[in-house]
C-alpha cells in the first residue's frame, strides 16, 4: 500500500517529463546536439591542425630556433636548413602580384560600379569570378607554355632595355623565375580584389556620389575622391585577402618560379617560395628533421595567412556594415 | 577641354581598359585550353591507362576514376559536417558562438591548400605508413567544409521567418520545422553550395601531392595511392616530353570544362548572389 503511495507521484512526474520530452525536447535537443557537434568539430579540426603542425615541426624548432628565419643556406644533404630564400621568394612574388593586381582589380571594380548599368556589371563580375574557379594547376600549365615564352622573348628583353640600370631587371632572360610567378599570381588574385572591392563600392551610399557630383566634381573625381575613400577599409580588406591568397598559392608558382633556393636580386632569376618548396620536397624528404623543417615552413605560411585573413575579414566587415545602399 | 575633364576621360578610359583586360583574360584562358587541348583529346584519353614515354595512345582513365573516388570521399566527409554546422549557425547558435564559429570557418577557408595537405599527411599518411586515397579524400573534404557551411547558412537565413513561425504555430517542434520546412525550402541553395565546393576541390593539386600521391596504373584500393586529374596535369606539364604536354593540355581542358560547367550551371540556376566562393 505504502509502496504504491510513494511510487505514484514519482511515476506521474516521470510520465509527464517523458511526454514533454517526446513532444518537444528530445528531438530539439538531439538536433541541437548533432549540429553543435558538427560546429564543434570544425573548432576541433582547426585546433588539431595547429597542434599537428606545432608538434611535427618541433625538431626543426629545437635545432635552429629563430635563426631558421634569417639563415639563407638550404642544404638538405648536409642537414642544414634556412628559410630565408623561401621567405624572400614568397614575399617578392606576392608583392609583384599585388603591383599587378591592385591597379587592374581596382580599376575594374570602379568601372563595374560607377560606369556600367547594373545588369552588365553583374555579368562582367560573373565572368571575372570564373577566373577564381580555374584550378591553380591549370594556371601553372598556361604559365609554363604561354606566359613563360612570352616573358622570355618579349617582356624581359623590353624591361632590360628600358629599366636595365636597376639591379631588378638585370641578368639573362630565362622566362622561369620571380617575374613569371608574380605575373601569374597577379592574374590569379585579381578576381578576389574585383569581387570584394565591387561589393564594398556598391555599399557606398548613393548620396555620397550625388553630393560630390552636385558640387561640380567630374565623375572620376567623385569616384576617386569620395567613393573610394569612403570604402577604403573594405578595399584594403580585399587587398589583404588577395595577399593571403598569393602567399599560400602553390601549384602555379611551383611550376613557373624555377625552384632555386638561392636569393637573387634580379626578378629575371629563378627562385623558390615557401609553398613551392613544400610541394616539391615533402614527398622526397629523407630524414625526420627534413620533414619537420618543411612542416615548420607550413606553420609559418599558416601563421602569415591567418593574420592577413583575420585583418581582411575585420576590415571588410567594418565597411560593409557602415554602408547601407545596395545590400 | 579643361585639364579636369581630360583627366576624367583618361581615367575612366583606364578603368574601362582594366575591366576589358580582366574579362578578356578569362576568354584567353578558355581559348588556349580549347586550342591546345582539343587536338590532344581522343576517346583513348578517357578509356586507356597512361602509356610509357614514346608509346602513343595513352590515356588518363585511372586519373579520372581516381579523381571521382577522391571527390566521393571528400563529399562523404565534408558535406555532412558543412551542412550540419551551417544549420547550427543559422538555427541554433547564439550570437557570440555564431560569430566565433563563422570567423573560424573563414580562417579555415583561408588556410593554404598545401598546409591542409601537410595536416592530412601527419594525421593519416604517417600512421598508415603509406600514401592513400583516403588521405587525399580527407584533405579535400576539409577544404569543402568552409564553403558548404557558409552557403548553407546563407540560404537557410534567406528562408522567410514567417515559414518557421507558421510551422511552429501548428505545433511542430523546432527540429521538425527545420527538417520538414526550412531545409526543404533552402534545398536548392544548399545543393548549389555543395556543388560549388565540389568544383573548387576538384581542381586542387597541392593537398594531393603527399596524400593521394600518384599512380601510373589503377589504384589498388582506398588505402593505396591513386592518380588524379590535377596531379596528372602537374606531373605531365613539368615533364620534358612533348606527348605528355599534349596529354596535360587535354586533361586541363577536361578539368576546366567540368569546373566551369558546374560553376555556370549552379550560379545561373540561382539568380541570387553567392558568398565568396574561394
Amino acid at each position: 500500500m505504502s509502496t504504491t503511495d510513494l511510487a505514484a507521484p514519482s511515476g506521474n512526474g516521470f510520465e509527464e517529463a517523458w511526454h514533454r520530452l517526446r513532444r518537444f525536447d528530445i528531438g530539439d535537443s538531439v538536433a541541437h546536439g548533432v549540429t553543435l557537434l558538427a560546429g564543434a568539430g570544425i573548432f576541433l579540426l582547426v585546433g588539431v591542425l595547429l597542434v599537428e603542425l606545432w608538434l611535427n615541426s618541433r625538431l626543426a624548432r629545437h635545432e635552429f630556433g629563430w635563426k631558421f628565419l634569417v639563415n639563407s643556406i638550404w642544404d638538405p644533404i648536409a642537414q642544414h636548413f634556412g628559410a630565408l630564400p623561401f621567405l624572400y621568394g614568397t614575399v617578392v612574388t606576392s608583392l609583384l602580384a599585388l603591383i599587378i593586381a591592385i591597379p587592374l582589380g581596382l580599376g575594374t571594380a570602379i568601372f563595374l560600379v560607377e560606369l556600367v548599368p547594373a545588369w552588365l556589371s553583374d555579368w562582367l563580375a560573373f565572368i571575372i569570378d570564373l577566373l577564381a574557379a580555374v584550378p591553380s594547376v591549370v594556371y601553372g600549365l598556361l604559365g609554363i607554355f604561354i606566359l613563360v615564352p612570352v616573358i622570355r622573348s618579349t617582356v624581359e628583353p623590353f624591361l632590360h632595355s628600358t629599366l636595365g640600370f636597376l639591379p631588378l631587371f638585370q641578368g639573362p632572360a630565362y622566362g622561369f623565375g620571380f617575374l613569371a610567378a608574380g605575373m601569374i599570381l597577379g592574374i590569379m588574385v585579381v578576381p578576389f580584389i574585383v569581387s570584394v572591392s565591387r561589393e564594398v563600392l556598391l555599399a557606398v551610399p548613393q548620396e555620397q556620389r550625388e553630393a560630390a557630383l552636385s558640387l561640380g566634381a567630374t565623375q572620376w573625381e567623385a569616384a576617386s575622391q569620395v567613393v573610394v575613400p569612403y570604402a577604403r577599409s573594405g578595399i584594403f580588406g580585399s587587398i589583404f585577402l588577395a595577399l593571403a591568397r598569393a602567399l599560400g598559392e602553390t601549384m602555379a608558382v611551383t611550376m613557373v618560379i624555377g625552384n632555386d633556393p638561392t636569393i637573387h636580386k634580379s626578378l629575371f632569376a629563378s627562385g623558390y617560395s615557401i609553398a613551392a618548396v613544400i610541394a616539391n620536397e615533402f614527398a622526397e624528404a629523407t630524414s625526420t628533421l627534413y620533414v619537420h623543417v618543411l612542416i615548420e615552413l607550413g606553420l609559418i605560411l599558416f601563421g602569415l595567412t591567418f593574420v592577413l585573413n583575420a585583418l581582411a575579414r575585420l576590415l571588410i566587415l567594418a565597411t560593409v556594415r557602415r554602408g547601407t545602399v545596395r545590400p | 577641354m579643361t585639364r579636369r575633364s581630360v583627366t576624367n576621360v583618361l581615367m575612366l578610359t583606364f578603368t574601362g581598359a582594366c575591366a576589358l583586360l580582366t574579362v578578356s583574360i578569362m576568354f584567353y584562358i578558355l581559348g588556349y585550353l580549347a586550342w591546345h587541348g582539343a587536338s590532344a583529346l581522343s576517346w583513348n584519353f578517357f578509356t586507356k591507362l597512361p602509356a610509357p614515354v614514346n608509346v602513343p595512345g595513352g590515356g588518363m582513365a585511372n586519373a579520372i576514376v581516381g579523381s571521382a573516388k577522391l571527390l566521393l570521399l571528400a563529399c562523404c566527409f565534408g558535406v555532412p559536417v558543412g551542412i550540419l554546422a551551417g544549420i547550427y549557425l543559422s538555427e541554433f547558435a547564439g550570437h557570440t558562438i555564431a560569430s566565433v564559429l563563422r570567423f573560424t570557418v573563414d580562417l579555415l577557408n583561408g588556410v593554404p591548400s598545401i598546409v591542409i595537405g601537410i595536416f592530412a599527411y601527419t594525421l593519416i599518411v604517417l600512421p598508415m605508413h603509406t600514401f592513400s586515397t583516403l588521405a587525399g579524400g580527407f584533405a579535400l573534404g576539409i577544404m569543402m567544409i568552409p564553403i558548404s557551411v557558409r552557403s548553407t547558412e546563407e540560404y537557410l537565413r534567406a528562408v522567410p521567418s514567417s515559414l518557421r513561425e507558421a510551422s511552429l504555430a501548428l505545433g511542430a517542434a523546432r527540429w521538425t520545422t527545420i527538417t520538414r520546412v526550412v531545409v526543404p525550402a533552402a534545398f536548392r541553395g544548399i545543393l548549389t553550395g555543395v556543388m560549388l565546393a565540389l568544383a573548387r576541390v576538384a581542381g586542387e593539386t597541392a593537398p594531393l601531392i603527399f596524400t593521394a600521391f600518384g599512380n601510373n596504373s589503377w589504384s589498388q584500393g582506398w588505402s593505396q595511392p591513386t592518380a588524379s586529374l590535377p596531379f596528372m596535369i602537374y606531373t605531365y606539364a613539368v615533364s620534358p616530353y612533348d606527348d605528355w604536354h599534349r596529354q596535360a593540355w587535354a586533361a586541363g581542358l577536361v578539368l576546366v570544362t567540368l569546373v566551369l560547367f558546374v560553376n555556370i550551371v549552379t550560379r545561373l540556376a540561382l539568380a541570387r548572389k553567392m558568398p565568396l566562393s574561394r
